[in-house]
């Protein structure tokens, strides 16, 4: 058996530490040292290849829109609400939204930006047109 | 060398609740009714039943109450949750513990009253609690989801909005020939595509029903099949695979693990896509139809919006798809997987009606689950077929 410390599951979790990462004001990705896959959402393995060795980066948050909807709702609820999955330049994929645009105005293919932002108190990765 | 598998099992019978609003029901009361029925329908009872396969959205511990409200001590028991599609995995699982002698009589049964619930503002599960980095963006699910493959299939390949509603228009013509269905009125491709907008791409008429209903059915050994009132529906295939849970997960918007699930089925059942006589989806959304046309080899990718704007699904076209008119027209409780299964049987013992696809000997069952998370293609037979 491994000792603890030289364990790569010793210390906070990678959930933990990409909260952290929120919460400092960084967009924190992980990048497997074994097959140089980005893992995204944070993950203990490499949903590439099973490796448990990675590094963590800092995420250029330069994203592009793979696919988008326009969630429809009555302005007296809230008004439309785009939701998007975007891919990001260092490689991995996640459901966002794009925001600070008129929601059917997101288009797939369109180059944009990650902030981090809020729902509902709690922290999270949002885009905006680049 | 042929599969262990292939014609190994057979569904010997379905049982079917009433569909729509059962007010005044419990689940479980619909489940164990449509069990009762599938089980009266294979001259068995409860007593019979020595494995027990199910799902649900309800509640963690389903599967046992399921065994204690029935009655039911089994020696084999499968109650994995991979969402719609479990009930088509359910008969995966069965037809091994059949195969390997873990049990003979196999229930496979659900119970739903989504519908009831919707109206009653009552809560069930939701799918979305602890799905990760994706729950706290409280986005519209299922619905969204399948709204932004079909985006990225009319990016990627041209699909039209017309097509898509070719498949819930489609869809409707088989549910005017199925007096159970829910949904019996003339439906025109220009209703469907100008029709209120709930996630763009989909209009209202892109989306499955909320229905109460429940399904069971019962299978047992090939060897024992032959003894039961009605003929036997043979299983010659079956595959299961899952690519993601949540859709920003999913490595290929216009591409399923039905992609995967689908030749593991033919192959087992030493056939090909020409081989179907008819095609049960499920049909949560209409781009659903036109992926499993692709990833299960009816059509090449992208080509399955002329194909189907070509009037090839509906009824005497080409290739009959969801004859009961699926989960958009005919019923969809929470789960509808047990229902492209038993349109399957339907079809083959050849008792369907108005809708029945003459001299069908071969059927195919795609269950769908999640957000076109996980797919499970099965392939029945008759006893021609073995
Ligand atoms: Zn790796």
């Amino acid at each position: 058996m491994a000792d603890s410390a030289s364990s790569p599951f010793a210390g906070d979790g990678p959930e933990l530490t990409f909260r952290k990462g929120l919460d400092s004001g960084e967009f924190k990705i992980q990048k497997c040292n074994d097959c140089g896959s980005t893992i995204y959402y944070p993950r203990a393995v490499c949903n590439h290849c099973g490796s448990a060795n990675y590094s963590w980066h800092t995420a250029s948050g330069n994203g592009t829109v793979y696919s988008t909807s326009v969630e429809r709702t009555p302005p007296e609820k809230g008004g439309n609400q785009n939701l998007a999955i975007i891919d990001l330049e260092e490689g991995g994929r996640l459901m966002s939204r794009v925001v600070d645009i008129d929601p059917t105005e997101v288009k797939i293919g369109m180059a944009v930006k990650a902030f981090i932002g809020e729902i509902g108190g709690t922290k999270l990765i949002l885009f905006r047109p680049a | 060398m042929t599969h262990p598998l292939r014609g190994s099992s057979a569904v010997v019978g379905i049982g079917l609740t009433e569909f729509g609003d059962l007010p005044g029901k419990t689940a479980i009361e619909v489940l164990a009714e449509a069990s009762h029925n599938a089980l009266a329908d294979a001259g068995l009872t409860l007593r019979d039943v020595d494995g027990l396969f199910t799902s649900s959205m309800e509640r963690v511990f389903h599967p046992l109450q399921v065994c204690e409200y029935l009655g039911v001590q089994p020696k084999v028991i499968d109650g994995t949750n991979i969402g719609g599609s479990a009930f088509v995995n359910c008969v995966h699982t069965a037809a091994m513990a059949i195969a390997t002698g873990e049990c003979e009589v196999a229930l496979i049964c659900y119970g739903s009253i989504s519908r009831s619930n919707r109206k009653n503002k009552v809560r069930g599960a939701n799918p979305n609690a602890g799905a990760l980095h994706m729950s706290e963006y409280q986005s519209r699910q299922p619905i969204v989801s399948y709204a932004m493959a079909a985006a990225r299939h009319m990016y990627q390949y041209g699909t039209t909005r017309e097509q898509l509603s070719h498949v819930a228009v489609s869809a409707r013509q088989w549910a005017m020939k199925n007096p159970r269905a829910e949904m019996r009125d003339p439906l025109t491709v220009e209703e469907v595509s100008n029709a209120r907008l709930i996630c763009d791409p989909f209009t209202l008429f892109d989306c499955c029903l909320v229905s109460d209903a429940g399904a069971a059915i019962v299978m047992t050994s090939a060897e024992r099949a032959k003894d039961f009132p009605h003929k036997p529906v043979y299983l010659l295939g079956i595959g299961t695979a899952i690519t993601h849970d949540q859709i920003g997960q999913m490595p290929d918007l216009t591409v399923t693990a039905a992609a995967q699930s689908g030749p593991r089925a033919f192959a087992m059942a030493e056939m090909k896509p020409s081989d179907i006589d008819v095609a049960e989806f499920y049909d949560a959304f209409t781009i659903n139809t036109l992926l499993f046309l692709e990833d299960l080899g009816f059509v090449p990718k992208g080509e399955a919006g002329p194909f189907v704007a070509d009037g090839n699904i509906a009824p005497g076209g080409s290739l009959p798809v969801n004859t009961n008119g699926g989960g958009l027209s005919c019923v969809h409780p929470g789960m509808y997987g047990m229902f492209v299964t038993i349109e399957a049987v339907e079809q083959l013992r050849g008792g369907c009606g108005e809708r029945q696809i003459d001299g069908a000997q071969v059927a195919l069952a795609n269950g769908n689950g999640g957000v076109l998370s996980s797919q499970v293609t099965a392939i029945y037979g008759t006893d021609e077929t073995l």
